[in-house]
C-alpha cells in the first residue's frame, strides 16, 4: 500500500524558507498550453492501457447499479409475482417517510462519525509509535496489524461471546446485565468492535503518510525552536494532509456500509440496524426487491455524496494520483 | 492437456493437481446427475431432527429402488433455514426436491410459485385422517400445497403444590398469581415476551381466544377488530399486573423453561418439550407440575391456541415431481409420524396416531394437546406473514407499553402496508 500523493513542492519551499511550511496547494488545474506530440501519444497510450480494466469495471459495476435502479422503480415482491408493476418513485416515498429507515440512518451516521474520529486519533498514535520504533520494528508492526487480519465475522463472534453474561469475561467484568440487549450498550460495543478492527488499517495508511515527512524539515523546525507539538501540527500534519484525507475517505465509506459486526452482535435488535442491515432484511428476508433496491440505491447515493464532498471540498487526492503533477 | 508447461511437471505434482481437480468436480457431478443407475435421487431439505435419517432410510427401503432420498440438513435457526430455501428457489435451483417448511411459510412459497400443488391421489391420502388445523396451514387459495408432517401447540404448566385448580381465564391466573405473591410463595407467570415470533404467537392465541380477527378471512385485508383490541388489553394487563418475571420482555423459549425449572414460577405457558426436560433436570419438581389447556380470555369460551409445526412441500423446480410427492408422503405417514413423535418429540398431525399405546409414555399430556389441536388458532394465512410477524413483534414490544386502541391502529396500518409490499421491515 503506498500513498504517493507527495506535494513535491512542499519540501523545496520549506527548505528555502526554513520555516514550517504549508504545502503548496495543487488543485489539479491543468496548464492551458497545448500538449506536445510526444505527450499526446503518451496520454493516448495511457488510455489504451487502462481501457480493458475500465471496460471490465463498467461491465461488472454498471449493470448491477442500473438494474437496482430499475428494480427500485417497481413494485416487485417475490411473494406476489403477479402484482409486479412500475410505480415510479413510490418506493422512495415509502422509504424516505419511514421511521425505521431514519433510525437506521441515524445509527449508521453515529457509528461512522464516532468510529472514524476515534480511529483517526488512535491510528495516528499507533502510526507514530510504529514509525519511531527502533527495536523489533517488524514485530511491532505485525502485532498491530493482527486485528485487521482477523475475519470480521470471526472477530464479531468473539466479541459477542465476550459480552454474553455467563460465558463472557467482559460481560461479567463490566456489568451485571446483558449489555447486548440494550440499545446504548449495544451501540457502544458495535463501535468498539469496529474501532478495534480497523484502527490498524488507519495506522497503516497514516504511516505511509508519515514516511513522506522529510527528516531535515523536522530538524530545521526544531532548530528554529518548535516544540514537539508544534512540529506535529505545523510540519507533519500539513505534509501528511493528502494521506490523512485518503485514509479518512476510505474509512468513512467503509464505516457507512457497516454490516457484519452488527449482523453478528445484535442482528439489528433494539434499533441498532444500520442502513445496510435494513436493506438486507428487506431484500433477502423480506423478498421485497422493490423496497430493498430502493434502499441500496439510497446507500449508493449517500456514499457517492460522501466521496464527492471529500474529493471536492477537502481536496482529497484520488489514491494513486499525484496531485496534478502531470508530466 | 497439450499445454507444454503441464508436461514438464513432475508426476507427484501432476497427481496432486489431478486429485485437486477431481475433488472440485466430484460434488458437481453428484448434483448434476439424477442418481445412480436410473434411480432418481430426491434431495430432502429439512431442518435438523435427530432421528430423521432413520425415517429417510426406512422410506428408501420401502421405495424398492423407485427413488432414493438424500437428507440435506438445513441450518438450526428458522430464519437461516428460510433464507437458504428462498435464495435457492428464487434462483430456480433444480437441486431441491422435497422441502420441510415451517407452517407459516407455506402460503408465501405457494404464492411465489415455488412449490407444487398436491392433487389427485397424493392429495386424498394427505387429507385422510389429518387434523383440520394443521391441514389449514398447508392450504393457499383453497388448494393444498403441503403435507402436514408434525404440529405443535403450547400448554399451561402449573405447580400443583401452589395451585389447586388450573385457571380457566388469564384474569383468574393473574389474581391467583397475585394471591401467591401476597403469601410470599413462588408466584411468577412465565412465558415468551421478547420481540420475536414468540410474542406474535402469544398475541395470536389471545386474539383468537377473544374471537378477534387480525386479517380478513381471505387474508387480503388488515382487520384488527374489537376482539383483537380486547386481546391487546389482555396482553397489557398480563404484562403490567406485576406477576411476570422481570425479564418477560426479553424472554424466549429456553430461558422461560429454565426459570420455571429454577422454581420461580407458579405458571408457565410453553411448548411440550419443557416437560421431558424438567423430568430430567429436576424429577422432584416435575412430580408437582401438571398441565392444562391454555387459559381463555372469557370465562365461558375455551381458548384457541396457536399451532406450529412443519409441512412437506415439493419444489416447483424439482426434476422428479412424482417420486418427490411419493417420498414426501412416506416421510409423514402414520408410522413415521409416531416414530418421530416418540423419538424426536414432534406431535403428530394424523389423529389416530394419538391412540397408539406407545404414545402414552412419551406424551402423558396427549389428551390436552389433542383437545387444543381440535379447536386451534392458526397464524394469519398470507404470503406476507413473514413481514407481518416482523412488524407485529416490533409494535407489540414491550407488551407493558401497549395502549390497546392506539396500538391496534398502528398494527392495522403496518399490516396493510405489509400486505401491499409497501412495508419496510425493521
Amino acid at each position: 500500500m503506498s500513498v504517493n500523493a507527495t506535494p513535491a513542492g512542499a519540501r523545496v519551499a520549506a527548505e528555502e524558507s526554513g520555516k514550517p511550511a504549508v504545502p503548496a496547494q495543487h488543485s489539479g488545474r491543468r496548464s492551458k498550453a497545448p500538449l506536445s506530440e510526444n505527450k499526446k501519444a503518451e496520454r493516448k497510450l495511457g488510455w489504451l492501457l487502462c481501457a480493458p480494466a475500465a471496460l471490465v469495471m463498467v461491465l461488472v459495476t454498471a449493470y448491477p447499479i442500473i438494474y437496482s435502479v430499475w428494480l427500485s422503480l417497481q413494485r416487485f415482491d417475490l411473494r406476489f409475482p403477479d402484482e409486479r408493476k412500475f410505480v415510479g418513485l413510490e418506493n422512495y416515498v415509502t422509504v424516505l417517510t419511514n421511521g425505521f429507515w431514519w433510525t437506521a440512518f441515524g445509527v449508521t451516521a453515529l457509528i461512522t462519525v464516532v468510529t472514524v474520529v476515534v480511529e483517526l486519533v488512535l491510528g495516528m498514535g499507533l502510526a507514530l509509535i510504529m514509525h519511531r520504533t527502533l527495536v523489533g520494528r517488524g514485530i511491532v508492526r505485525t502485532a498491530a496489524l493482527i486485528p485487521y487480519g482477523i475475519v470480521t465475522v470471526v472477530a464479531a463472534f468473539s466479541w459477542r461471546y465476550a459480552w454474553t453474561p455467563g460465558t463472557g469475561y467482559l460481560a461479567n467484568l463490566f456489568s451485571d446485565g446483558a449489555p447486548l440487549t440494550e440499545r446504548a450498550s449495544s451501540l457502544a460495543i458495535i463501535m468498539l468492535a469496529e474501532i478495534w478492527k480497523t484502527t490498524p488499517f488507519m495506522a497503516l495508511l497514516l504511516m505511509a503518510g508519515l514516511a513522506l515527512v522529510p527528516e531535515d524539515l523536522l530538524k530545521a523546525a526544531s532548530t528554529d525552536g518548535a516544540t514537539a507539538w508544534q512540529r506535529f501540527t505545523k510540519v507533519m500534519l500539513p505534509v501528511m494532509k493528502p494521506a490523512i484525507l485518503v485514509a479518512l475517505l476510505f474509512r468513512t465509506l467503509d464505516a457507512f456500509r457497516v454490516f457484519d459486526n452488527i449482523f453478528v452482535l445484535t442482528a439489528g435488535g433494539n434499533e441498532t440496524s444500520s442502513v445496510s442491515m435494513l436493506a438486507y432484511n428487506n431484500l433477502i428476508r423480506g423478498l421485497n426487491l422493490g423496497i430493498g433496491s430502493t434502499m441500496s440505491v439510497l446507500i449508493f447515493l449517500t456514499v457517492a455524496v460522501i466521496a464527492f464532498v471529500f474529493v471536492k471540498l477537502f481536496g482529497t487526492a484520488a489514491p494513486g494520483s499525484d496531485e496534478g503533477e502531470r508530466r | 492437456m497439450t499445454d507444454p508447461a503441464r508436461r514438464r511437471r513432475r508426476p507427484a505434482v501432476r497427481a496432486v493437481a489431478t486429485a485437486a481437480a477431481l475433488t472440485l468436480v466430484a460434488p458437481l457431478a453428484a448434483c448434476g446427475s439424477g442418481g445412480d443407475g436410473g434411480t432418481p435421487t430426491i434431495n430432502l431439505y429439512y431442518p435438523p431432527e435427530q432421528n430423521m435419517q432413520k425415517v429417510v432410510d426406512d422410506c428408501n427401503a420401502e421405495a424398492g429402488g423407485r427413488y432414493k432420498i438424500a437428507y440435506r440438513v438445513l441450518p438450526r435457526q428458522a430464519d437461516d433455514q428460510r433464507v437458504q430455501l428462498v435464495r435457492r428457489l428464487a434462483a430456480e435451483d433444480t437441486g431441491m426436491d422435497v422441502l420441510g417448511l415451517d407452517v407459516t411459510w407455506t402460503q408465501e412459497f405457494a404464492s411465489a410459485d415455488w412449490i407444487r400443488e398436491w392433487t389427485g391421489q397424493d392429495k386424498a391420502e394427505v387429507e385422510q385422517g389429518t387434523l383440520a388445523g394443521p391441514l389449514d396451514t398447508a392450504r393457499y387459495q383453497g388448494k393444498l400445497y403441503g403435507a402436514p408432517k408434525h404440529t405443535n401447540v403450547q400448554l399451561l404448566w402449573y405447580r400443583t403444590d401452589l395451585v389447586q385448580q388450573p385457571p380457566k381465564t388469564w384474569d383468574d391466573m393473574i389474581s391467583a398469581a397475585q394471591e401467591l405473591k401476597g403469601q410470599g410463595k413462588p408466584y411468577q407467570f412465565l412465558t415468551m415476551g421478547a420481540q420475536y415470533e414468540g410474542l406474535v404467537v402469544l398475541y395470536n392465541t389471545l386474539a383468537a381466544s377473544a374471537g378477534g380477527k387480525i386479517l380478513s378471512d381471505d387474508g387480503k385485508q388488515a382487520v384488527m377488530d374489537e376482539g383483537a383490541v380486547r386481546a391487546l388489553d389482555q396482553l397489557k394487563r398480563l404484562a403490567t399486573a406485576g406477576v411476570t418475571s422481570p425479564s418477560f420482555s426479553n424472554a424466549t423459549e429456553d430461558p422461560v423453561r429454565l426459570e420455571f425449572q429454577a422454581g420461580n414460577g407458579a405458571f408457565q405457558v410453553n411448548w411440550p418439550f419443557v416437560y421431558p426436560a424438567l423430568q430430567e433436570a429436576d424429577p422432584e419438581l416435575a412430580k408437582k407440575v401438571k398441565w392444562a389447556r391454555v387459559p381463555g380470555v372469557d370465562a365461558d369460551t375455551p381458548s384457541k391456541v396457536t399451532i406450529g409445526g412443519a409441512n412437506m412441500a415439493v419444489s416447483a423446480y424439482s426434476k422428479h415431481p412424482e417420486e418427490s410427492f411419493e417420498a414426501a408422503r412416506c416421510l409423514r405417514n402414520a408410522k413415521n409420524q409416531k416414530f418421530s413423535a416418540v423419538k424426536d418429540g414432534v406431535p403428530p398431525t394424523i389423529e389416530k396416531v394419538y391412540d397408539d399405546p406407545e404414545m402414552d409414555e412419551a406424551y402423558p399430556m396427549k389428551e390436552t394437546i389433542l383437545e387444543e389441536l381440535k379447536e386451534p388458532a392458526t397464524r394469519p394465512l398470507t404470503p406476507a406473514y413473514q413481514s407481518i410477524s416482523t412488524v407485529m413483534s416490533a409494535i407489540l414490544s414491550p407488551p407493558a407499553d401497549i395502549r390497546p386502541e392506539q396500538t391496534a391502529d398502528e398494527l392495522r396500518d403496518a399490516i396493510a402496508d405489509a400486505l401491499e409490499s409497501k412495508g419496510v421491515l425493521p
